[in-house]
C-alpha cells in the first residue's frame, strides 16, 4: 500500500505532467483563461488518463511486448514498434466511446465537458503518460494509480494557472507581452516553484 | 487561403504567423528538447518531415475521408509517419534518439502536425499543403533553434557541444548559468522572444481584456 501512496504523490507533485515534464502545454496555455473551463478540462483529463493508461498497459503486456504473444504460439514476435499507433488508436477510440456513453447516460457531465473531450485526443499528457508507463515497466495496478495521479497533477496545475490568469488580466502588462507572452513567464515561475519538489524521494 | 501563392504559404508561418508564438501550437516539445543544439536540430528535422508528409498524405485523400472519422484517419497517417521517423533515428542516430526519449513519439500529438492537417490540408491541394507543412515546420524550428542557442551558450558555454566560453570547472573564466539548463528557463526565453516578435510586428499584439484607466493623482492629495 505504501508503495502506491508514494507512487501517486510522485505522479502528482514530483513528476507533475504539466510543470515538470511540460506535457499537454498547448491546451494548458490555450484553455486557462477561465477557472470553470479549466476545471472541466482538468476533470476530463483525470477521467481519460485513469482509463487509457491501464488499457494501454494491458495491450502492451499481452500483445505488443517482446515474447508477449507466447500464448498464441508466436514466442519470437516483437511488435513494440507498433506501440505508438496502438496507444493513439486506443486513446482516440476511448474518447469517442466516452463521448457517446456520457451523452447517453450522464448528459450533465457531457454538457460540462463540451468541446474539451475531443480536444484531449491531441493532448500530449495523455500519450505521454502511456509512453512513460511503458518506459518504466509499471504493472497493471501501478498503471491505474499512475494514470490517476498524473491526471490529478495536471488538473491541479491548470487550475492554479487559471486562477493566476484571472487575476492577471487586471494588471498593466507591457504591450508586446500581453496575453501569451506573460502567460509563458507565469508558467515559468510556477514551474520554478514546482522544482522544489524534485529533491523529494518518497 | 485557397488562392494563396506558394511563396506566401511557405514563408508566412516563419514570422508573421509563427505556430508557437501566435497559433499556440506544439509547445510541449519546444521546452523539453532545447538544452543543446544537436538534439534540437534533429528534432526540428523530424518535425519538418512529419508535418510536410502528413499534410501531403492527408491532402491526397481529403476527398475520400468521411467527416465523422477524419480525426482517426489523420491520426493513423501521422502515427505511421512518426513510427518511420522513430525507427530511422534509432538506426542512424541512436545516441540522440535516446536523449529525445519519449518526445519523438510525442510528435504525434504535437498540435502543429494535427492542426495543419485539419486546418489546411483538408481544404487545399497536395502541393500547397506540402509547402504549408514545410513552412510551419520551419517556423517551429526557427523558434526552437533560437531558444536552444541561448540555453546551450549561456547554460553550458558551448554550441553544438564545442566549447566557446571555457567554463570555470575546466579552468576557464565563464561561470555557467545553471538555470538555463533547467526547463523553466525555456518558458522565460519563449516569453521574451514573443515580446520581441510582437514589438517588431505590432499587429500581433493581443487586445487587453480591460482598459487601464490613467493614474490620477488628484484624489490622493
Amino acid at each position: 500500500m505504501e508503495h502506491y501512496i508514494s507512487l501517486i504523490l510522485k505522479a502528482i507533485f514530483v513528476e507533475n505532467m504539466a510543470l515538470a515534464f511540460f506535457l499537454g502545454m498547448c491546451t494548458f496555455l490555450a484553455i486557462s483563461k477561465k477557472i470553470e473551463a479549466a476545471a472541466g478540462l482538468g476533470i476530463a483529463v483525470i477521467v481519460v488518463l485513469t482509463i487509457t493508461v491501464p488499457v494501454n498497459n494491458l495491450l502492451y503486456n499481452t500483445i505488443l511486448r517482446e515474447g508477449a504473444l507466447d500464448w498464441a504460439g508466436l514466442p519470437n514476435v516483437d511488435l513494440s514498434f507498433l506501440g505508438l499507433l496502438t496507444y493513439i488508436g486506443v486513446i482516440a477510440a476511448l474518447i469517442q466511446i466516452m463521448e457517446m456513453v456520457l451523452d447517453k447516460y450522464i448528459p450533465a457531465l457531457y454538457a460540462a465537458l463540451g468541446v474539451f473531450l475531443p480536444l484531449i485526443t491531441v493532448n500530449c499528457a495523455i500519450l505521454g503518460a502511456s509512453l512513460f508507463m511503458v518506459e518504466r515497466d509499471y504493472t497493471f495496478s501501478e498503471s491505474v494509480v499512475y494514470g490517476f495521479g498524473a491526471g490529478v497533477g495536471w488538473a491541479l496545475a491548470i487550475l492554479a494557472l487559471a486562477g493566476i490568469r484571472e487575476k492577471l488580466k487586471y494588471s498593466d502588462v507591457p504591450e508586446g507581452l500581453r496575453g501569451l507572452g506573460i502567460t509563458f513567464i507565469t508558467v515559468g515561475l510556477m514551474s520554478l516553484g514546482f522544482m522544489s519538489f524534485s529533491g523529494i524521494s518518497l | 487561403m485557397a488562392d494563396a501563392s506558394a511563396k506566401q504559404v511557405l514563408f508566412e508561418p516563419i514570422f508573421s504567423n509563427n505556430p508557437i508564438a501566435l497559433q499556440i501550437l506544439g509547445i510541449c516539445s519546444a521546452l523539453a528538447v532545447t538544452t543543446s543544439m544537436n538534439v534540437t536540430l534533429v528534432m526540428c528535422a523530424a518535425v519538418i518531415a512529419v508535418t510536410a508528409f502528413s499534410n501531403l498524405a492527408v491532402s491526397l485523400v481529403r476527398t475520400q475521408i468521411p467527416g465523422s472519422i477524419r480525426i482517426i484517419v489523420q491520426m493513423t497517417i501521422i502515427a505511421s509517419l512518426v513510427i518511420v521517423v522513430d525507427q530511422v533515428l534509432k538506426a542512424y542516430a541512436y545516441e540522440i534518439s535516446k536523449q529525445l526519449s519519449v518526445f519523438v513519439g510525442l510528435i504525434i500529438t504535437n498540435c502543429i502536425v494535427m492542426g495543419r492537417a485539419e486546418g489546411f490540408a483538408m481544404k487545399n491541394g497536395p502541393w500547397l499543403s506540402f509547402l504549408d507543412g514545410v513552412g510551419n515546420g520551419l517556423g517551429y524550428s526557427v523558434l526552437l533553434i533560437f531558444v536552444a542557442f541561448f540555453r546551450e551558450l549561456l547554460g553550458a558555454g558551448s554550441l553544438f557541444g564545442v566549447s566557446l566560453m571555457p567554463v570555470v570547472n575546466e579552468g576557464g573564466w565563464y561561470i555557467p548559468n545553471g538555470l538555463l539548463l533547467l526547463p523553466p528557463s525555456a518558458f522565460f526565453i519563449i516569453g521574451l522572444a514573443i515580446w520581441g516578435l510582437r514589438t517588431w510586428k505590432p499587429e500581433q499584439v493581443e487586445e487587453p481584456d480591460f482598459k487601464m484607466s490613467r493614474h490620477t493623482v488628484k484624489e490622493a492629495f
